[in-house]
């Protein structure tokens, strides 16, 4: 890797404030376990890894989380308050996310697209759409120009007339950034943001979510390409089963044999990963 | 059919066999020409021959070198397959460069062909022999014969593409205002025709026509017009729909017709606010129509009305429309939270409660509100200021009948509708009511209100037909709960579908088709469920996005097509830089 500029900073021991802590998470489908009772704790201005085999319960940590799944137990508390599991909550807090499978709207333009990440934080109802006030007019054009604004962020300033759909892979995933960016949040989730990419892109893709820590969004990754995880957070942890196996930095997780061992060394991690959106 | 349908395989795709037709059309191009020539003129020969012996029918066919209605249709074919033959060779190749002219004069030729056949079998049926079949009319049969056959054998050229066609505005707004012209005197000429022959001859003609223009890409052309002068075509279906009564002197017969059509239209396009924006399946949508009429039919001062209070019309509009979308709410509240086959069986059930409480609450089971089956009758004209609805009144040497004074109540409330439509169709609730439809589970995770979204596109749609509902109290002068049954929301939904969702025009499209064929073909009514259930069918085969498509709906039905996505896209990158 070459990325010398963006190299991470010492990770704050104790530095920011805590401003997502999840506590005992359990999540349960029938009679299996997804998620059996983790923790995870993000400092302002931090990147978080979330590593794990297939199955391990990653994504369905992340949607109990933003509130997708209502937790059989366990509670999330974001900036000293407790989210309830409800999606539209937890995005007005300040916590958006991404999707593992890109899921944009794609009949959409881009703009568009990022527009509709904006819904949360505007307000213009029926009566106001309706007759066209001066409410209406300069909401509708902060909307727009914020919305460009994000686009030209993640670098798709020119696409922004294209329609979703026909974007190459590597800037839907962007796009998909862009809209979560959108909502103004104090955290972002991003559910493997590189999957699928090409060098050139993951690079790309680093690039961009240490700029959007740079600008004060603390960013929790699930990402499977241990390299780009271990150069790019400050914490990580590792998922096994639905369980925390490991967390810490990236050199010990790295240099920790269980973690290792859970990736290559036994050959029964191949259930279904229960959660998948 | 199969010989319509070829064309479109005969894209320069790669790997392409060139089929029979091919060849043919490579052997005889130049003949394929004369040909067409030689047919139109041999039609347009015929056009000014007698077609009938018997001068009753269809109009007078039977004088020769003057030509009746039908036959001025021919020639109007003629004329119309001359300039597509002069384009394709000859002084118009100019035009000829950017239209399809060889497909559009198979289309028009078949069109023609098809038209004359049913001419003469009506002839011959009528008048009961073949005999009664004057030369004129085989003429013209064998000239449309050889314009479809030459038609078909002219060899297709690649086009290009309309988007970039560089007109003067004078020209496009000029066209627009033309088609209105041409739209508002063949509205009144329909609607003239007492001969349901006629009427579905001149149907025909039209079709053909359509067609035919369809095939040569003018109507992709005019699409891309209509958006470039949005405020003229608005304003030219306005001023169309706004003369129309001036052309009927004040006879009530078409203005009747024209309003029920309006209602329809008015309340189809409140319920496209439910299906094509917020895309939620009410097949119970007649029971708000319904909920307006009767609030309207209580408070009137008909001596059947059930309530004492009185008020001014305006505030039983309001009230309607309220007393409607507090229905909907109570409906929508509980079923919202529940995809959208449960929705649509919710919404069934509760058109048919509306019906059946109508119909009960006649005293005997629980209060006399609404006199059950008996409806309540007499509800008298709408009385504003010194402004009866009832009388016939005089403006500018027209006079306008009764039915015209509600067309016109009508036409402002539909262009209320309208603009609640599209307004809120571009607007932050729009854009959330298309995040929900295109991935619902995305659109909540970034904040999209989705049941309070879905509410309220229940609650407004329900909003407007309330208020539609108390108009037609007034107008069908009595409120009975057999107005209101589920064939009823069956097809408003059919307008819907067919005319296309979450556009204004096509549904009035819809709207019109729907109301004013069994109206006006009397053979129709009998079969119209038959009738309509197959055009259905056959909309959902080849265009399921409906006469006139929304783009995201035209998308959204043929996500597989990356050719349409990209043009689409084209058209808004185009759109852009113009403006």
């Amino acid at each position: 890797m070459t990325v010398t500029h963006s190299a991470p900073a010492a990770p704050p021991a104790d530095g920011g404030a805590v401003i997502l802590q999840a506590s005992g998470v359990i999540m349960r489908f029938g009679g299996l376990t997804a998620v059996n009772s983790v923790d995870l704790t993000v400092r302002e201005g931090e990147i978080v890894g979330l590593i794990g085999p297939n199955g391990a319960g990653k994504t369905t940590f992340f949607n109990c989380l933003t509130g997708l799944y209502k937790p059989t137990e366990g509670q999330v508390i974001f900036n000293g308050a407790v989210l309830p599991p409800k999606p539209r909550a937890v995005v007005l807090a300040g916590m958006a996310r991404t999707f593992q499978n890109i899921r944009l709207f794609n009949n959409m333009t881009a703009l568009e697209n990022v527009m509709v990440g904006r819904y949360c934080r505007t307000s213009s109802m029926a009566l106001t759409s309706i007759f066209r006030g001066p409410k209406f007019r300069r909401e509708e054009a902060a909307t727009r120009a914020r919305a460009q604004e994000l686009l030209d962020y993640v670098g798709l300033g020119r696409s922004s007339e294209l329609l979703a759909r026909n974007l190459p892979y590597g800037d839907q995933r962007r796009l998909e950034i862009a809209r979560a960016l959108a909502t103004d949040p104090k955290v972002l989730l991003l559910d493997e943001p590189t999957a699928g990419m090409n060098p050139q892109e993951t690079r790309q893709a680093s690039d961009l979510i240490f700029k959007i820590r740079d600008s004060g969004i603390a960013v929790v990754v699930i990402e499977h390409d241990m390299r780009f995880i271990f150069n790019l957070c400050d914490r990580v942890l590792c998922l096994v089963r639905g369980e925390t196996l490991v967390e810490g930095s990236p050199t010990q997780v790295q240099s920790d044999p269980r973690v290792i061992e859970a990736y290559i060394g036994t050959g029964d991690d191949d259930e279904d990963e229960g959660a998948s959106t | 059919m199969s010989t319509v349908s070829t064309p479109t395989q005969i894209a320069p795709t790669p790997g392409y066999h060139p089929s029979r037709i091919d060849g043919l059309r490579e052997q005889h191009g130049r003949l394929a020409w004369l040909l067409v020539l030689t047919g139109l003129v041999v039609l347009a020969a015929g056009c000014f021959l007698s077609w009938s012996y018997d001068p009753e029918i269809l109009g007078n066919l039977s004088i020769s070198f003057n030509p009746g209605s039908l036959q001025l249709f021919m020639l109007t074919a003629a004329v119309l397959a001359l300039v597509y033959a002069l384009a394709y060779r000859g002084p118009l190749r100019g035009l000829g460069v950017w239209i399809d002219s060889a497909k559009a004069l198979m289309v028009l030729g078949i069109g023609a062909l098809g038209f004359m056949a049913i001419t003469l079998a009506v002839v011959a049926v009528t008048s009961s022999g073949l005999i009664n079949i004057d030369p004129g009319g085989w003429v013209s049969l064998v000239g449309s014969l050889v314009l479809a056959v030459g038609g078909s054998l002219l060899e297709r050229r690649p086009t290009k593409d309309t988007l970039h066609a560089q007109l003067p505005a004078w020209v496009e707004i000029g066209t627009i205002v033309v088609l209105m012209a041409m739209l508002l005197f063949g509205a009144a000429y329909a609607l003239g025709q007492t001969d349901g022959n006629i009427f579905g001859l001149f149907l025909v003609f039209v079709v053909a026509v359509a067609w035919s223009l369809f095939a040569a890409g003018f109507f992709t052309w005019l699409g891309i017009v209509a958006q470039r002068h949005r405020r003229v075509l608005m304003l030219g279906a306005f001023a169309v729909a706004f003369l129309f009564p001036f052309t009927q002197n004040g006879s009530d017969a078409n203005m009747s017709i024209a309003t029920q059509v309006l209602i329809f239209a008015a309340t189809a396009l409140g319920l496209n606010i439910v299906v094509g924006l917020a895309g939620l399946l009410d097949l119970g949508y007649i029971a708000f129509l319904g909920a307006g009429a009767y609030t309207a039919a209580t408070l009137s001062t008909s001596a059947f009305a059930t309530i004492g209070w009185k008020p001014p019309f305006l505030v039983v509009v309001l009230l309607g429309a309220i007393v409607a979308a507090t229905l909907g709410l109570i409906i929508g509240t509980p079923t919202l939270r529940v995809s959208g086959d449960y929705l649509a069986i919710v919404t069934l059930a509760f058109g048919e409660i509306f019906r059946l409480s109508m119909s009960n609450l006649d005293g005997n089971n629980g209060p006399d509100l609404t006199h059950g089956p008996n409806g309540i009758p007499a509800i008298p004209d709408l009385q504003i200021g010194s402004f009866n609805f009832g009388d016939e009144h005089t403006i500018l040497g027209f006079s306008l009948g009764r039915f015209a004074n509600y067309y016109f109540v009508l036409l402002v409330l539909a262009l209320v509708i309208i603009t609640v439509f599209s307004r809120l169709n571009n607007s932050r609730i729009g854009r959330g009511w298309v995040a929900i439809r295109e991935d619902e589970k995305a659109a909540e995770a970034m904040g999209v209100n989705v049941f309070g979204l879905k509410l309220f596109a229940f609650a407004s749609g329900a909003f407007l037909a309330g208020m539609a509902g108390t108009v037609k109290a007034h107008q069908d002068v009595s409120v009975t709960p057999d107005q209101y049954v589920f064939l009823e929301s069956a097809f408003l939904l059919a307008a819907v579908v067919l005319g296309g969702m979450g556009t204004v025009a096509g549904v009035f499209i819809g709207a019109t088709i729907l109301k004013l064929l069994p109206e006006k073909l009397r053979f129709i009514s009998d079969y119209r469920l038959l009738i309509f259930g197959v055009l259905l069918v056959l909309m959902m085969r080849v265009r399921p996005e409906g006469i006139i498509a929304s783009q995201r709906r035209q998308l959204e039905f043929h996500e597989e097509d990356e050719a349409l996505a990209e043009r689409i896209e084209e058209v808004h990158l185009e759109e852009e830089a113009q403006t």
